[in-house]
């Protein structure tokens, strides 16, 4: 049990373990009155209020229906679901959240999965079987990370529709799932490096092959680096907007793309629906940010690889 | 022989899918690219193979770097990158630094500060197309209409709708996306530096800014590093959120990753992997010192 405990902080990288360790006795001691503190929170607050501008426009104008440029900055007279509506059934020909909302989730769900399933196979192999040039290989699989997908599109696109494999959906998740295995085979095989060697070892004593040690073993092990790489590869592929315009269409096409025609696409410049839309595209990768906020940092913080 | 394959055979096998996709679609698709840049593909019938192309070298390079539209979008990337970097390090510093101490409700302002990062740069886009409204006066919304209300009306202007420095309103709402990141990148750095340092400090009797001046910040420069390097190539590759406030055929918004798109959907491939190969180029710059780096200190 203790150990499970210890093996879950493992899998975050270290540099988010110190953000999410509880806060040590070192605290300020309280010396009556203290200006630098009043200062410090007067900043804060400031910031604060500053970064939720955006959030605060987007709610209330998703709620307002033909208001006036003067009244852009109050809060809805009467608050109005008509936007909601558009925005979720598509109106004037535009793209409809509702429908591409559930195509998103047919994408990402099959896409984050098969890549956490490639990562940890990466992971495990590249952090226990140190075969010659094994770290030449990490490297040159990590640089796929830092690539501009452009400098490499062209050819892409054309690669994809030569395999014949249909837009929208399908290639899609073909696309996340290669370009999501630099990323998961860092997250896994930091992981595994911090696994006890014995722990892999003593399976191997008993005679295990290295699948078997690996289904055996290693996977069970493995659940909260699989909970860090299952958000990352989540909110990166329901984020994407990229691989979505070059792969698919209005009609088949994840929930950016419609997002991005019903917002951009026109001249109503009907921003209400917009805004609606925006709520709705992003609750999704929001309230996992919020539940399980430890995990996305950890991904976030891999991705920075180490300084 | 076979008692190395026994060893690395079963290993080399479970990865090889993945190394035969990374091989394929991020080298093999590099070197396809860097081919189609040299030749003159320019209509849909060469696309496919329908009509023939022949190779022209360098020309296509040459012609973009001479050309009036793609200086301006290479001066675009520059002014975003500045802007951008300078955003984000400046606000991520000054916010780990205050959140360093562990006050109370820490977690709060955190998890607020990072958010953004969550949203999709297409729906940040659709709140920033509001607030960055180029109309002034009595049609003004957005930030123009909040100046008005605060009597500030001189500070109305067109945001990204401006030939020369539109691009800059534009990485306004990338700080505003990314600094929490470079802040969790520095609170990481302000957490992982050993106690003793600061206890050391204190009892040689330096004031609190001589500690941080002194002990502290000299402490976090390979943070900041890292940062920038991180920040840098994220900018240079910048698309979404750009396509998304501004639209992709506005002059005044274009970047090298827009060009790419635009010509890529009017059938110059030729040119569109140029421009690849280019930002390419400028990443590699960044990454490839970045990369070696890291894998000397694995060993």
């Amino acid at each position: 049990m203790s150990q499970s405990a210890t093996l879950s902080k493992a899998a975050l990288p270290a540099e988010s373990k110190t953000l999410y360790d509880p806060a040590p006795a070192v605290r300020h001691k309280g010396k009556g009155f203290n200006w630098g503190r009043l200062v410090r929170y007067l900043l804060l607050l400031f910031f604060l209020v500053v970064v939720l501008i955006p959030v605060y426009v987007l709610v209330i104008t998703s709620f307002k229906e033909g208001a006036t440029a003067s009244q852009a900055w109050y809060l809805p007279e009467n608050w109005s679901l008509e936007n909601w509506k558009a925005a979720w059934m598509g109106y004037k020909g535009l793209p409809a959240i509702g429908p591409a909302l559930g195509r998103t989730v047919g994408m990402v769900v099959p896409a984050a999965i098969i890549s956490s399933f490639l990562g940890s196979m990466n992971g495990f192999v590249l952090s226990r079987w140190r075969f010659p040039y094994a770290n030449v290989v990490f490297t040159l699989i990590l640089f796929g990370m830092f690539i501009p997908y452009q400098s490499v599109m062209v050819p892409l696109y054309q690669i994809v529709h030569g395999l014949g494999l249909p837009a929208g959906t399908p290639s899609l998740i073909f696309l996340h799932v290669v370009y999501g295995i630099p990323i998961t085979t860092l997250i896994f095989r930091n992981y595994y490096e911090s696994v006890p060697h014995e722990l892999i070892e003593s399976a191997r004593v008993d005679g295990a092959g290295m699948l078997s040690t690996y289904a055996r073993v290693v996977l069970p092990l493995s659940v909260p680096s699989f909970v860090v790489v299952l958000i990352w590869q989540f909110t990166s592929a329901w984020n994407d907007f990229l691989f979505a315009l070059f792969f698919s269409s209005g009609n088949n096409g994840p929930v950016t793309l419609a997002l991005y025609s019903m917002a951009g696409g026109s001249m109503l410049q009907d921003y209400g629906a917009s805004m609606a839309g925006a709520i709705m595209a992003s609750l999704p990768t929001l309230l996992v940010y919020i539940l399980l906020g430890k995990y996305f940092v950890g991904g976030l913080m891999s991705g920075s690889v180490k300084g | 022989m076979p008692k190395k394959l026994k060893r690395y055979g079963p290993p080399l096998l479970l990865i090889s899918p993945s190394l035969v996709l990374v091989g394929v679609f991020v080298y093999a698709l590099i070197i396809a690219n860097f081919q189609t840049s040299l030749t003159d593909i320019s209509s849909a019938p060469q696309t496919t193979g329908l009509a023939p192309h022949r190779i022209v070298w360098f020309e296509n390079y040459i012609n973009l770097f001479k050309s009036d539209a793609f200086q301006h979008s290479l001066k675009n990337l520059v002014l975003y990158t500045v802007t951008f970097l300078a955003g984000t390090m400046f606000l991520g510093f000054l916010w780990a630094w205050l959140l360093e101490k562990r006050d109370r409700f820490e977690g709060i302002f955190r998890t607020v500060f990072l958010f953004p990062m969550a949203v999709s740069s297409v729906a940040a886009g659709v709140i920033w197309r509001w607030l960055l409204n180029s109309n002034q006066g009595v049609r003004a919304s957005g930030l123009n209409r909040l100046f008005q209300m605060l009597h500030l009306d001189f500070l109305q202007n067109n945001w990204w709708n401006n030939n020369s420095i539109g691009i800059m309103a534009i990485a306004m709402a990338a700080i505003w996306q990314l600094s929490g990141y470079v802040m969790a990148l520095f609170l990481a750095g302000f957490r992982g530096i050993p106690d003793e340092l600061r206890e050391a400090a204190r009892v040689d009797g330096a004031s609190e800014w001589k500690l941080y001046r002194h002990v502290l910040f000299p402490q976090l420069s390979p943070v900041a590093l890292s940062a920038l390097i991180i920040i840098g190539h994220m900018s240079l590759k910048a698309f979404d959120l750009i396509v998304s406030i501004s639209k992709p055929a506005n002059y005044q918004t274009k970047v090298p990753a827009v060009d790419m798109y635009i010509f890529k959907s009017q059938y110059y491939y030729a040119s569109a992997a140029a421009v690849g190969v280019i930002l390419l180029a400028f990443v590699l710059v960044l990454i490839v010192p970045y990369l070696v780096r890291m894998a000397k200190k694995e060993k």
